[in-house]
């Protein structure tokens, strides 16, 4: 009798084991050792080269600082960085020290429970004190930072210099102007879009329902309920899908587009307009309309003003199960110093974090100023959710848009069905 | 069978034909013992994903419980009622049953008319035909629907050009997205069909094709009454597998209409189950959806079985 009580006992010991999907034991090491090798992965860019010269630069000042650590780059792809970055969450023990990851994942980072507290280092850097506040908040979660920001990238409008000459037109001041002024060329140069807009270019829409006082969702910390419903999100999303038609951009073709997919079409000389990054201006050099375009900032409602732009960029981060911590710590603030994103600006043309050595590089490069002035008047974040992951994911604002434009459904109910589709993810996400 | 199965584990050669104690017993283990190997390989690449598959979709199980982040809660059927109060799920099923539907019937038309088509023909054009038809086969679904996407390219693709379409977009409307992709995946799966059916359509003795020509049976006829009646069991096998196929078509819509299309119009269920469980990193309402599909698969697949035996045919 005792011995199948204990056989029982056992078996139902197995059979929990046995019932629950694998997890990993993605806790925070114990260890913080000085010596050995620290393990860093960085993003690999279409052009890597330049940004290899700075990372190695800053390599060696940090092992000659620091006798007996090695440090070891890895370049990952940026199309599979998720899979990857997943993965390292999932294995700490193959997982690197130090990450660079794209500013919208750190809510969704720090939830995987991937990224470790750097909230006290972050303090107590000199340097911090000059990070912009944007860049500040799309490290923080919960009053909690967990990283620093290593660059910046904002959107601002490009738009061909020889079409607005040879129809006389002004760079549009307003944001009623900019689309009357997207519809005269297309009336005029049929073969052209106006405006190159992208039903799935999120990221390109934010900025017409900011600059009409929408927000994509309001509340802060853990809770956010979705604003996209309101009506003055309404009036952004009446605003950018009226682009979509054959007066501008066609919804059978710009329906599907996506960011890329406008800077394309512009490069390629099809579009007299398009919003576009200060990281998509190799692209565009690249391209057919190399000498005959020039880029200002994409206008608000009022005249004069900027509408806010999206804050996209990267920032560096230390994994919570890293063996290491005050090295990748130290290596972190090194790879992102002033100096070092000075250095990254010349070599890469991204962005400084820092407000005053944005300033200074502005100075130098004039095909920064729009982008600079951008960042200086307003940006705006994505709101600070592990849930914000799953929506964008979820294609739920491209989705929105895409409704509206195909003449599926209304802005009302496409609106309110987006909000829904939000609130789910922040009810379960959190 | 009956005299070597004597003994359950017959040591060392030594075989004693009658001397069993327990014939019954040994007879019905001996098959189980030389199935064994097949079995082991099956349930470890088969049962135990689909139990892996089951477990996690009672879990509520995303990036943040696969890494440790939060600890792994238990949801019963919590996923399974997300899906079902979802109303984009029932969408989405529809438009995959229906779309299959589609397929089999189109990749089964085509597919028996070309092999009826290749015993009428002669040596050189019937060479043509499997080789374009093997082309179709070999190309990996990717590229085929990269190809058929350029094709169609509203500026760039010959077929509005040669059609005079102007800059019409194939994939804007819903109908002619997912036609546009039909017809992408009965090109790569009708040579399956084809050659599978003509293969039936060469055993069949010719004695009988010609006495139903005697008799003055026109094609369509020797097809319907004599061909098809005979080639039952190899055309049950080719309706099976397109079926399975086309119900979990992935490639061709998700490479075709960049993920499920124009807000999402084009899903099917196996795009729709990746972009919950690989998109948006919810692992467990995607793995649900998997044991739909596979339950609707299997369902699908023994009614038509059933019904076959009903009509007195032996697999």
């Amino acid at each position: 009798m005792k011995l199948s009580v204990r056989m029982v006992a056992v078996a139902a010991v197995l059979a929990t084991a046995a019932c629950a999907p694998q997890t990993s034991g993605n806790s925070s090491s114990d260890k913080d050792e000085k010596t050995g090798t620290l393990r860093v992965w960085l993003f690999q860019e279409v052009n890597n080269q330049p940004k290899e010269k700075v990372v190695d630069s800053v390599l060696a000042d940090f092992e000659k600082e620091h006798e007996g650590t090695e440090v070891t780059v890895e370049y990952i792809p940026v199309e599979t960085r998720a899979q990857r970055i997943k993965a390292a969450f999932n294995d700490p023990k193959s997982a690197p020290d130090l990450i660079e990851y794209g500013n919208t994942d750190t809510a969704g980072y720090v939830k995987d429970g991937g990224l470790a507290d750097v909230t006290e280092d972050f303090g107590a850097w000199d340097e911090a004190k000059d990070t912009d506040p944007t860049a500040r908040q799309s490290v923080t979660v919960g009053g909690k930072i967990y990283g620093v920001p290593y660059f910046v990238g904002v959107r601002a409008l490009y738009y061909r210099t020889d079409v607005f000459e040879e129809l006389g037109l002004d760079v549009p001041k307003t944001q009623a102007e900019l689309i009357a002024t997207a519809k005269e060329i297309r009336a005029a140069k049929p073969e052209l879009y106006g405006l190159a807009v992208g039903g799935a270019y999120t990221y390109g829409a934010m900025p017409f329902i900011w600059a009409h006082g929408g927000e994509l969702a309001t509340g802060k910390g853990g809770s956010y309920a979705a604003a996209i419903d309101s009506a003055a999100a309404r009036k952004g999303i009446e605003a950018y899908t009226s682009l979509f038609g054959d007066d501008n951009c066609p919804a059978a073709k710009c329906a599907a587009m996506t960011g890329n997919d406008t800077i394309t079409a512009f490069a390629a000389g099809k579009a007299a307009m398009a919003i576009g990054g200060d990281f998509s201006h190799a692209a565009v050099e690249a391209g057919k309309v190399k000498g005959t375009y020039a880029v200002a900032p994409l206008p608000g409602l009022k005249a004069g003003s900027i509408a806010p732009a999206f804050a996209g960029g990267n920032n560096l981060g230390v994994l919570k199960s890293t063996t290491h911590r005050t090295l990748a710590v130290d290596l972190m603030k090194r790879l992102a110093s002033k100096e070092a994103q000075g250095k990254l600006f010349e070599a890469m043309g991204f962005l400084p974090t820092f407000s005053d050595v944005r300033q200074q590089v502005a100075a130098k490069e004039a095909f920064v100023k729009p982008f600079v002035a951008t960042l200086a008047a307003d940006t705006k974040f994505v709101p600070a959710s592990p849930a914000w992951a799953q929506i964008d994911a979820g294609q739920v604002l491209p989705t929105m848009f895409q409704e509206v434009v195909s003449g599926k459904k209304d802005v009302d109910s496409a609106a309110a069905d987006a909000a829904k589709k939000m609130n789910e993810a922040f009810g379960s996400a959190g | 069978m009956r005299g070597g199965g004597g003994s359950a584990r017959p040591r060392g050669g030594s075989r004693r034909p009658g001397t069993a104690p327990r014939p019954r017993n040994g007879r019905s283990r001996t098959p189980w013992l030389y199935l064994a190997p097949a079995l082991v390989v099956l349930g470890g690449l088969l049962a135990y994903p689909i139990y892996q598959l089951g477990l996690i979709s009672v879990f509520h199980y995303t990036q943040a419980q696969v890494s440790g982040g939060e600890p792994t809660t238990f949801e019963g059927f919590g996923n399974y009622s997300a899906l079902f109060s979802d109303g984009q799920f029932w969408e989405v099923l529809l438009a995959t049953v229906v779309f299959a539907a589609a397929c089999v019937v189109s990749t089964l038309a085509v597919g028996c008319a070309l092999a009826v088509l290749l015993t009428r023909v002669r040596a050189v054009p019937r060479l043509a035909l499997m080789l374009a038809a093997l082309g179709a086969w070999a190309t990996p679904a990717i590229t085929g629907s990269t190809v058929w996407l350029f094709l169609f390219d509203a500026d760039f693709g010959p077929v509005n050009r040669v059609l005079g379409l102007g800059d019409h977009s194939w994939t804007y409307g819903r109908f002619s997205a997912f036609f546009l992709v039909l017809l992408e995946v009965v090109w790569c799966s009708f040579p399956f069909v084809m050659v599978t059916v003509y293969a039936g359509i060469r055993a069949v003795p010719a004695e009988v094709l010609e006495a139903a020509a005697l008799d003055g049976a026109s094609q369509w006829r020797i097809w319907r009454s004599v061909l098809a009646p005979m080639l039952r069991p190899i055309l049950v096998v080719v309706t099976i597998q397109s079926v399975i196929w086309d119900f979990k078509v992935f490639t061709q819509i998700y490479v075709m209409t960049g993920g499920g299309g124009i807000a999402g119009q084009n899903l099917v269920l196996n795009v729709y189950a990746y972009q919950k469980a690989f998109a948006s990193s919810q692992y467990s309402l995607g793995a649900a959806i998997g044991v739909v599909m596979l339950l609707i698969l299997l369902a699908v697949t023994l009614v038509y079985l059933r019904l076959l035996r009903r009509q007195g045919e032996e697999l």
